[in-house]
This record gives structure tokens, C-alpha cells and sequence, in this order.
């Protein structure tokens, strides 16, 4: 211990290493937040972060080095644990109950009894003592269910206070919330800091880092390769250190006029299995040699408007034509649409875009197995896939290069580059990217964006869905706007200014504000 | 946290079983020490009756034709994502198919008898295995509860075609009259005898060489042809299967078509190859111990067939011990077989997680 009158840093992870196998997810990390500070924790993906806070929260045990609270040893054997040191986690994916009321979420678990008056009592004064102290008002009655995602993710803070958080640990927090939400978000942290709480928050984006925290660790490989006072670092610092090389943060776009019409979409409807619409009167035009970005908090109609699109979900209403051709419900249909030159990188690669458990070669003819190349006749020639997988494996720099590897085994950067590859190389007219870089490194984004990049200048019309509107912002010609199943609004993509378009994927149209 | 480890395929098909049967056989053993027999004594009886002379494997690979098909139809429906718990009132249907051509057609030559009462037992299979595929496909009711209830059925309208339609008027028991010799599928004994070979009576027969070319054609139809494809890619990821342009609809139908056509090569064995007529109840609950073997050798081919050779040494030795043991009750034996698949079907987990450690693997970058 050091000076007697500095206090002991609020968490001091020392020495930690933590390994899967032969996969070492952590080695020699040693951190330490200082009490009443934010502190972020940048990295790509795979770097440790996750697994590293895991470790604090108890739900793996490091294999060496030791946890620190307030200058305590802890040996932190599960979140119970943690919780009792008072660490609170808030992870990506909220843990709520949709059905049950704000106050019954806030004191599941913590009823403290078999009746639950004198709990939701006391949760009750607890939420109007947070309302004060930190602006954190909320209505306890609200079924959580109901509440926007930004709210909802109060509710989880919420939560961690109530189980008397001093450290407040936050996974990814703005991934799902709009501009505004973030905004709102980082002024509550600011808050919680006032009154001495200490915040630790994981995030990939830079900006964030530079907007809200004190001090930013760097992770990379497993190892904190740098930890930096925010105030004297930068962006392109940062950056660097994570992906341990200079990259280029905004692609060079090149002027180009775009040609005619390629795909155009004319009031289309789209109503879910359980009678809700999920799209409505979406109508716009995609033309060649053009980057149409559809900007939107996840969840308002993207995933609708790409499925309706490939064929993978019926429109009840509306027309779609290709290259001027209006498509009939025969031609609404995945394989056929492929066949017509409509390629689609889908959002969620693991669960659509690929075959987790099938070797790479397989999850690389998907969707396409019926094609000569593969063979003709009921079975596949299986030496073809292989060869065929292997060259674009060098085309696009897949590591490691081994086809047979099964796909779950590749990062995620590696694994899209398998999907961008698959329907990149068969030249399409219209390509349909969702989330191209949802959970892929930084190396990997910019090789990603410099495909996409190219595909325009080779006229190809792009439709790229994205929750990250900064990527929607270096990429896009244009970008639609989407909220509630509809478009709130057209931009030019080199005009656009975040705040304008997170008014409308806030629903928030011209004439409304 | 309950991630799937990954192991090589080898491992995964190969030594993780072996390890569980140890283990199973470890734990039998201690049974077998309670009640005052000794293990290795036993273990040495199952495996000499089993192994130890040719009457003693040509019973085991009887028993194991019968383990292989209906082994092979739970993977094939597994691949899909399904689980076909059907396969005795399949092969009971394409019981039925087999007796009907064997009994109508047994006049005509055998190379026409025999393959056509092969294809309608596989017809009549797939139908009653169809039906329960169709409604899991276009109606979401779900395959596990709509198979049981088929066996059932197949139970009871077996019962009343032979009382009332197809039974043999001259017999006591519900069953047909036996088929005429050209309607046989021959016997090992009978094969090996024009060669030469001199071999006891078992109820071994051609069945045999079909189960094991069903392995290899399920091994072709699941790796290596298009529509196994289709069938692996609905069984991992419906979501994927629809991007693909598969459906999941028409692929679960087919699938469970082809389980239940496998399922009644059971049929095949026991009504056109030991029994020569058709009988009640001849799938014995063999169909319930496919299940077994097919999560036992991880629904891979080659895996259920090594699974079902295990299964065939544990009926035919296990026979051979509580006949020469009688503290060691039949019943003694099926619990041997209920630690085997607990260990081998439902405790594999226990084993992977410590195997994995032992196997070197390729880093992922």
C-alpha cells in the first residue's frame, strides 16, 4: 500500500491470466480504477475484455493473480460474491421480466422475505432516492415490457444500485440505444461519478471513450497494452494501440454519379406471424454504383425490410422490381432471387449467414449448393468446395486458412469474410449487407469497407443496414431513416449530421420537432 | 456456462464412446460385485458368448442388424433436427408391407419376390413415418408425441389385420401362414455352406450385408449428396435453411420419410429373414434401442455401427450369462444396457470435458 492519506483504488486486478484451452484470453492483466472515476476499457473483439470483466464478476475464475476491492484481497468465486463487494454488472442483452413491473424487477431476488410489502416498500424509497441523488427517475409501476430500451437499461442500473453497487460495471451500453439515449446515458454516469460511484465501461467505440471516461485501459491479445488519461490521448492513438498498426478510420470515398434504377421497392407491407406490422409503406429506389444506408435502432423494421427483400419473408403488400423486372411471388424466393443477381449478407451470420457447426467449405456454398461448380447429379464434389473456398481464403485474407476448420471456430471478422465472400464473388447486381461489421475487429471493418467500396465503383447497388451510424454515415450516397416499421426520412449521406438523423430514428420527423 | 466443446470428429465418434463404455462397464461391474458375482468372471462370459465362437457372433450380428437399421433411422432424422421415436411402429408397418408381397407374390421367382417385398416394407415404413413428418412440418405438432402415438397405432392395427384379415385361419396365435421358400432371405449358415464353410445355425442372414450397405448409403446421403446437405444445414439452423433457400417444411417430411423407410429393415431381418411369416411384436423394442445406439455413436454411420456391435455383444453375451450364471437375471443384464446408454447417451458431457483437455487443437486466430 502507498501513501495512507490516497484511498485505495476502488478495483485492482493484478496479474491476472485466465486460458480456454489453449486460447490465453487473458495474461498478466493487471488494472486498477481509481474510486470515483470512469474508466474505459477499449479493445477489438476477442481481446479479453468480456472474459476480463467475467472475471471481476465471478463467473470465471482466473487460473492466476489477484482481485483487489478497495484495497481487500477477494477471492471472487461467483456473482454473489461480487455483488456483495459491490460490483453491479449491466450487460449487453438486459436480464428483466418483460411481464413484471419496474419495482418487482428492481427487487427480484432481493425480497428480503416471504411477504413482499416491506421489500417493494424499501425498493420504492430506494427509487426515489436515486431519482434525487442521480436524475434517475423512473416509474416504478411501468411494466418493463413496455419501457424503450434506453429505459429499460435504467432499470438494470437501477438494479445494481439497489443491490448497493459501488462499482458499476457497463458491457457495450450504447449498442442498442440512439444518439440521444447515449447522450442521456453518459450525463447519468457523469452523475453516479458526482456522488462517488465508480464506473467501468467496455465499449469499441471510440468516441465514447473519448466523451465519457477519466482514464481508458487499451486491451489487445489478452494483455492491456496501455492505460492512458483520456484527456491526453486521441482517437487515432487509441486506435492504433488497439489494432497495434495505424488504420484509416474514414474510407476515402471517390465522387460517382450513380446509373439507373436497380432495385426499387414501392409501398411495402409486412405483417408478422402474430398480426403485427413490422413494415409499412416503404418505398424507395437503389441505383447502381450507389450505397443506400438504412440508419435505425435495431428492432424498427431492418431485419423486416431485408427479409421481405430476399425472399426470406412474404410482403403482404407492395411491389419490388429488379433491374426494372417487377418480381411475382414465384420470384420472391431466396434461391431465385439469387439466380437474378440479388445477393444478401445477412444481419446475423451465425444464425442465418452460416452453418456454425459445418467445416468453412460447406458453410461456404450455402445457399449455393445447387450450382455446376459444386457438381452435377444428387451428390456434391466435395474437392470443388474445398478448392473453391481455399482461393477466396487468399482473396480475402481468411485466417487460418484451413477450409475444413469448422465455421464456429473462425473469429467473427473471419467468419463475414467467408459470407462477403460467398456472395461478393458471384457478382451481384444488388448486394444486401446487414450489420457488415457487428462484432468484427477493426482490421477486419476496414478490409470489409473497402469491398463494399469497391463493389460501388464496379456499379453495383448496395443496400447497407446498420445500427452503427457511423459506419452509415462513411459509407452511404444516401441514407434512409427507419422508426417504427417506416421511413422517418431521407439524407444526402455527406450532409448528414448524427444528431438530425437520431431525431429520426427517434421517430421525430421535420414536422413534428 | 454449458458451451458445446469441440473435438475432432474422430475423437467425438470414437474415443469419447469408448471411454463411456469403460466407465459404464466400470460401474456394472460394481453392480455385478453387489450381488456376490465376480465382474472379470462376468465380463469374460460376455464377451466369450458374444465373441468366443461362430455361433456366438453370428448371434451378435443378428442382434446388431437389427440395432444398425433402426440406429441408422433415429440419425437420420437426428441430422434434421428431429427425434424419431417411432422406429417399432415403422418397422412394424413395413412388417406388414413385406408380409403383403411375400404372401401374395411368394409363387414368383426370389429375385423378384425379394426386392419388392424389401421396397414395400421401406414404402410402408416411410408412410407411417411420413404422416407424423407432415404434421410436425405444416401443422407444428411435434414429431416426439405424434410418433409414440403411431406406435401405438401400429400396435393395434397390427393386432387387428392378423385376427381378422391377413392371420392364418389354420393358427392358434395371431400371425400368417409362413412364407413360401422363395420369399426367404437365406441364412448365413446356408450362404456360407454352398461355400464351403461350416457354420452352426444362427438366425444371421442376408439382412446383414443390407444393414451394413444402409450405413454406407446414409453416410453417402448425409456428407456427401446435396440433399443431406439440405437435411444438416434444417438440422442446424432453420434460419439458415430458409436463407438458403431450403425448405424446412419439405426437408422435415423427407427426412422422417427416410427414417421410417431405415426403420423397416428391422422388418426386413426379422419377418423375411428369422421369422418367414409375420408375427405380433416381432420389433421387440428394438426400435427404442436405435435410439441409444444412435446417440451413442453421435449419429454418425460408422459410429451407430460400432454402437450397434456393442448392443449385439451385450444381448447375445448377456444371454449367455444369466444362462450360465443365473444370479445374473436377464433383468441384471438390461441394467448393464441402462448404464451403457446413461453413460454413453446422456453423461457424455462428463467425459468430453477431460478428454478435450488431453487433445491438442489448432489455435482459432
Amino acid at each position: 500500500m502507498t501513501a495512507d492519506d490516497a484511498p485505495p483504488p476502488a478495483i485492482e486486478l493484478i496479474g491476472i491470466d485466465k486460458s480456454f484451452g489453449p486460447v490465453r484470453a487473458n495474461r498478466r492483466v493487471d488494472l486498477s480504477v481509481a474510486k470515483g472515476s470512469i474508466h474505459g476499457i477499449v479493445g477489438e473483439n476477442g481481446a479479453g475484455k468480456s472474459t476480463l470483466m467475467s472475471i471481476l464478476y465471478g463467473f470465471y475464475e482466473a487460473d492466476a493473480g489477484e482481485i483487489r476491492v478497495d484495497g481487500r484481497r477477494l477471492g471472487i468465486s461467483s456473482p454473489e460474491v461480487a455483488i456483495r463487494a459491490g460490483i453491479g454488472m449491466v450487460f449487453q442483452h438486459f436480464m428483466l421480466v418483460g411481464e413484471l413491473s419496474v419495482i418487482d424487477n428492481v427487487m427480484l431476488g432481493v425480497e428480503g422475505g416471504p411477504l413482499l410489502a416491506s421489500g417493494s416498500g424499501r425498493a420504492r424509497a430506494a427509487l426515489t432516492r436515486f431519482a434525487t441523488d442521480y436524475g434517475l427517475a423512473i416509474d416504478p409501476d411501468a411494466k418493463v415490457g413496455q419501457l424503450s430500451v434506453g429505459q429499460q437499461q435504467r432499470v438494470e442500473i437501477v438494479k445494481a444500485l439497489y443491490r448497493g453497487a459501488n462499482v458499476l460495471v457497463l458491457d457495450e451500453p450504447t449498442a442498442v440505444l440512439t444518439p440521444p439515449e447515449a447522450t442521456a446515458l453518459f450525463r447519468l454516469l457523469t452523475a453516479l461519478k458526482a456522488q462517488g460511484k465508480t464506473v467501468i465501461l467496455i465499449t469499441h467505440k471510440l468516441q465514447e471513450i473519448m466523451a465519457a471516461t477519466d482514464r481508458v485501459s487499451v486491451m489487445r491479445q489478452g494483455e492491456i497494452v496501455a492505460t492512458l488519461d483520456t484527456r491526453a490521448t486521441s482517437p487515432r492513438e487509441l486506435a492504433a494501440l488497439m489494432v497495434g498498426r495505424e488504420v484509416l478510420l474514414r474510407i476515402e470515398k471517390t465522387p460517382r454519379l450513380p446509373g439507373a434504377a436497380v432495385l426499387e421497392v414501392e409501398g411495402l407491407k409486412v405483417v408478422d406471424g402474430r398480426g403485427v406490422t413490422r413494415l409499412d409503406h416503404v418505398s424507395f429506389k437503389l441505383r447502381e454504383g450507389e450505397i443506400l444506408g438504412i440508419a435505425g435502432v435495431a428492432g424498427n423494421g431492418q431485419s423486416e425490410l431485408l427479409g421481405a427483400l430476399s425472399g426470406i419473408v412474404a410482403p403482404s403488400a407492395g411491389s419490388i422490381a429488379l433491374s426494372g423486372v417487377r418480381l411475382d411471388r414465384r420470384a420472391l424466393d431466396p434461391r431465385e432471387l439469387r439466380r437474378r443477381g440479388l445477393l444478401h449478407v445477412p444481419e446475423d451470420r451465425l444464425r442465418m449467414g452460416l452453418v456454425p457447426p459445418f467445416p468453412a467449405y460447406e458453410s461456404a456454398a450455402l445457399g449455393f449448393t445447387h450450382e455446376a461448380r459444386y457438381g452435377r447429379g444428387p451428390l456434391f464434389d466435395r474437392p470443388a468446395m474445398v478448392e473453391d473456398l481455399a482461393a477466396r481464403m487468399l482473396g480475402y485474407d481468411v485466417r487460418p486458412r484451413d477450409p475444413y476448420l469448422r465455421t464456429s471456430r473462425f473469429s467473427g471478422g473471419n467468419q463475414q469474410k467467408i459470407v462477403l465472400a460467398r456472395e461478393i464473388e458471384r457478382a451481384p447486381k444488388v448486394l444486401l449487407v446487414g450489420q457488415p461489421t457487428r462484432g468484427v475487429d477493426i482490421g477486419a471493418i476496414e478490409f470489409i469497407h473497402r469491398r463494399l467500396m469497391a463493389l460501388r465503383e464496379a456499379g453495383v447497388g448496395i443496400l447497407l443496414v446498420s445500427v452503427e451510424l457511423e459506419e452509415i454515415m462513411s459509407l452511404s450516397d444516401r441514407i434512409l431513416v427507419m422508426c417504427g416499421g417506416r421511413i422517418t426520412g431521407e439524407r444526402a449521406g455527406e450532409a448528414a449530421d448524427p444528431n438530425d438523423l437520431g431525431l429520426l430514428m427517434a421517430g421525430v420527423t421535420g414536422e413534428a420537432a | 456456462m454449458t458451451k458445446p466443446i469441440d473435438l475432432p470428429r474422430w475423437v467425438d465418434i470414437a474415443v469419447v464412446p469408448a471411454v463411456a463404455t469403460v466407465a459404464a462397464f466400470v460401474v456394472a461391474g460394481l453392480v455385478v460385485a453387489a450381488i456376490g458375482e465376480s465382474p472379470l468372471e462376468a465380463t469374460r462370459i460376455l464377451i466369450a458368448g458374444s465373441l468366443g465362437s461362430a455361433e456366438g457372433i453370428g448371434f451378435t450380428l443378428y442382434y446388431a442388424t437389427n440395432f444398425i437399421f433402426t440406429g441408422l433411422a433415429v440419425a437420420v432424422a437426428f441430422h434434421a433436427g428431429l427425434f424419431n421415436i417411432g422406429a417399432e411402429g415403422q418397422a412394424t408397418l413395413g412388417g406388414l408391407g413385406a408380409a403383403l408381397v411375400c404372401l401374395s407374390l411368394d409363387r414368383l421367382p426370389t429375385l423378384i419376390v425379394v426386392p419388392l417385398a424389401i421396397i414395400a416394407a421401406a414404402a410402408f415404413g416411410a408412410l407411417w413415418a411420413f404422416v407424423p413428418g407432415y404434421l410436425q412440418a405444416r401443422r407444428g405438432s411435434h414429431v416426439v408425441i405424434t410418433t409414440i402415438m403411431f406406435n401405438f397405432l401400429a400396435a393395434i392395427l397390427s393386432v387387428y389385420l392378423l385376427v381378422n384379415v391377413i392371420g392364418d385361419p389354420k393358427s392358434m396365435a395371431p400371425e400368417t401362414r409362413s412364407f413360401g421358400p422363395n420369399a426367404h432371405l437365406p441364412f448365413a449358415h446356408e450362404l456360407l455352406r454352398a461355400l464351403g464353410w461350416n457354420m452352426p445355425e444362427t438366425p444371421l442372414n442376408l439382412s446383414f450385408v443390407l444393414a451394413l450397405l444402409a450405413a454406407l448409403g446414409v453416410h453417402v446421403l448425409v456428407y456427401r449428396s446435396r440433399l443431406g446437405y439440405a437435411i444438416r444445414t434444417v438440422g442446424a439452423s432453420q434460419a439458415a435453411a430458409v436463407y438458403a433457400g431450403i425448405s424446412p417444411e419439405r426437408i422435415t417430411m423427407l427426412a422422417m420419410a427416410l427414417s421410417g423407410a431405415l426403420a423397416a429393415g428391422l422388418a426386413v431381418n426379422e419377418v423375411m429373414g428369422v421369422q418367414q411369416h409375420l408375427l405380433l411384436e416381432f420389433t421387440s423394442g428394438y426400435g427404442f434401442v436405435g435410439i441409444a445406439v444412435a446417440l451413442m455413436g453421435r449419429a454418425h454411420p460408422l459410429g451407430v455401427l460400432l454402437a450397434s456391435l456393442l448392443f449385439g455383444m451385450l444381448y447375445q453375451g448377456g444371454a449367455e450369462l444369466s444362462f450360465d450364471h443365473p444370479a445374473i437375471t436377464r433383468d441384471m443384464v438390461t441394467v448393464i444396457g441402462g448404464v451403457l446408454i446413461l453413460f454413453a447417451g446422456a453423461l457424455d458431457g462428463l467425459f468430453r470435458r477431460g478428454i478435450a483437455g488431453l487433445v491438442p487443437r489448432r489455435a482459432v486466430i
